[in-house]
């Protein structure tokens, strides 16, 4: 690439960003995202009754994930909306980190849970799917409230703090779940291409999720001390509703 | 406590050695933090507004007699010039490592081996030549704007150039390679596309440096020249990018490669957002810019 003067790079384009507030939704936006974060609080909440009737039923944590399957790829799914609604501007977050988490979750879900049978039967599913079940709950009807202007502190407060307790049980059932289907994966050649082929390219996803558990090192940290520092924040404060993540 | 020194300065014109200008009270030494050398200074009137220019003028900016900067630190530089070398030597090194079978990247009965098909070679003496034109460029065609960068965009550059380059060159050197589907018909076309663009892309690096003199950093619009190449500045800003678009298609024609594919992709779309940048920059600074062009592609983007 020739020498443009790529922007952002040198001394003369340093960008300015002086303190330019993003307005908020306008009324019909802010009416649909209610319409949103209501119906996903719902949905959680069906999986979260879905998987304390079965423990009843059954007696036992095993195959769990069997009875909210389906609402869990549905809802979990339906996220990718959020993406679409940073990228419209209706919500003031990061396309990308939206875009970021919201695809790792679908990707657990679908690429892994889904696609590997063998793991449905493991707990680590059932601990990944309750941290899931508890933080969505909780986040919400946190951007329910927040966008309607009446944000009870109990649930700002939990959003800041189960969080402590969520995130490391979340990956934890993550990176599990992933562990167990390594053997599975390598030996069935799952979503692998070899060589040779005419587009001249391959594909191992054996080695893939290996380095998707590996990307956990460095990515989680980061996301767990970013809440953390936005807990400070947020909690030491009690004017601005609108800071959402 | 050392004496403050000052310094008197006469300028003298060296020809006819008329006095240009006397300067009085001249303080040596006038910014005590030499860790912060120019290239990472960037000072402004406002802390949060844009960083002035080495060409501005004290006295056409909108101070009193008394004026005010803000310093930022903008962190280790590096020249443009180490980084393009740097990043440009490593895929030329890198691919050839792949195309002679370098141990430990193919099995062992492949070392030193070479490939059978011709475009494998073919292929090899294009990426080569493109990475050779490229350095060369850096060293004896382009003239900078701005002298540095910071420092981490190195690392960033290289993973990047190092990394596809890898990439590209395992699949195409792979003594598992398949050759085109359409054989010496779609290899001769994509050699076509590549050569007409490594050219047109040639002569806009050089277009582009005529308009600028020796040293000077003005900035001027583009025109064709005399060179049918660099007619289709007509319809586009930044055609050097489109150009260079168009050498990756045909590569990748060349070596039906998908990894190439994505490469092609990905730098299209950087190149893009560049170019819009540019083209917005054109069109901020010049009343009279051609209003017929695009950034980078004609009528479409």
């Amino acid at each position: 690439m020739s020498a443009a003067a790529a922007p952002g790079t040198s001394k003369g384009a340093h960008s300015d960003v002086t303190g330019r507030r993003k307005k908020g939704p306008g009324a019909l936006a802010t009416a649909y995202l209610v319409i949103y974060n209501v119906v996903m609080t719902a949905g959680w909440l069906v999986i979260a009754v879905g998987l304390v009737r079965a423990y009843l039923a059954r007696g036992s944590y095993h195959g769990l994930y069997y009875s909210i399957e389906k609402p869990l790829k549905f809802f979990q799914t339906g996220a990718v909306l959020e993406i679409l609604h940073c990228a419209v501007g209706i919500v003031p977050s990061s396309v990308v980190l939206t875009g970021f988490q919201v695809m790792s979750r679908v990707f657990l879900t679908w690429a892994v849970t889904h696609s590997v049978k063998e793991v449905q039967s493991e707990d680590s599913v059932l601990l990944f799917v309750t941290a899931w079940t508890v933080t969505e709950i909780i986040r919400y009807s946190f951007y329910t409230f927040s966008l309607l202007n009446h944000l009870p502190y109990l649930i700002k407060w939990a959003r800041y703090t189960f969080f402590f307790v969520l995130y490391p049980m979340g990956v934890t059932g993550e990176l599990l779940t992933i562990y167990a289907a390594l053997p599975h994966a390598q030996k069935t050649g799952l979503y692998s291409v070899t060589l040779p082929n005419k587009y001249n390219f391959s594909f191992d996803y054996h080695s893939f999720l290996i380095i998707v558990m590996v990307s956990y090192i460095p990515l989680f940290p980061q996301l767990y001390f970013h809440m953390i520092r936005q807990r400070k924040k947020v909690l030491g404060h009690t004017e601005d509703y609108s800071k959402v993540e | 406590r050392s004496p403050v020194v000052f310094f008197e300065v006469e300028i003298l014109d060296a020809k006819t050695k008329d006095k240009l200008c006397f300067l009085d009270k001249v303080r040596v030494n006038l910014f005590p933090y030499p860790q912060w050398y120019p290239a990472r200074q960037s000072i402004r009137l406002d802390p949060k507004g844009k960083s002035l220019k080495d060409e501005d003028v004290l006295q056409h900016l909108p101070v009193g007699t008394t004026a005010t900067f803000y310093f930022r630190d903008l962190g280790s530089q590096i020249s443009w010039v180490t980084v393009f070398l740097t990043e440009y030597t490593g895929p030329l090194v890198i691919y050839l490592m792949f195309y002679f079978r370098v141990p430990f990247i193919y099995a062992p009965k492949y070392d030193f081996t070479t490939s059978k098909h011709w475009v494998v070679h073919l292929a090899c003496m294009c990426h080569s030549f493109h990475y050779m034109k490229r350095l060369l460029e850096t060293l004896f065609v382009h003239r900078f704007s701005h002298g540095t960068m910071p420092l981490r965009n190195i690392f960033k550059n290289c993973t990047y150039y190092w990394g596809f380059a890898a990439w590209m060159a395992y699949y195409i050197n792979h003594p598992l390679y398949t050759p085109p589907i359409y054989g010496e018909q779609q290899i001769r076309l994509a050699l076509i596309l590549f050569l007409f663009c490594q050219i047109g892309n040639f002569s806009i690096h050089i277009a582009l440096r005529n308009l600028r003199p020796p040293g000077s950093k003005t900035r001027k619009i583009p025109y064709p020249t005399k060179n049918p190449f660099t007619w289709i500045f007509l319809l586009v800003s930044c055609p050097n990018y489109t150009y260079e678009l168009g050498s990756w298609l045909g590569f990748t024609l060349m070596t039906q490669c998908l990894p190439v594919a994505f490469f092609t992709l990905v730098g299209f779309i950087q190149m893009t957002v560049w170019a819009k940048g540019k083209h917005r920059s054109y069109l901020k600074e010049f009343r009279d810019y051609p209003p017929l062009r695009s950034p980078i592609l004609p009528f479409i983007l």
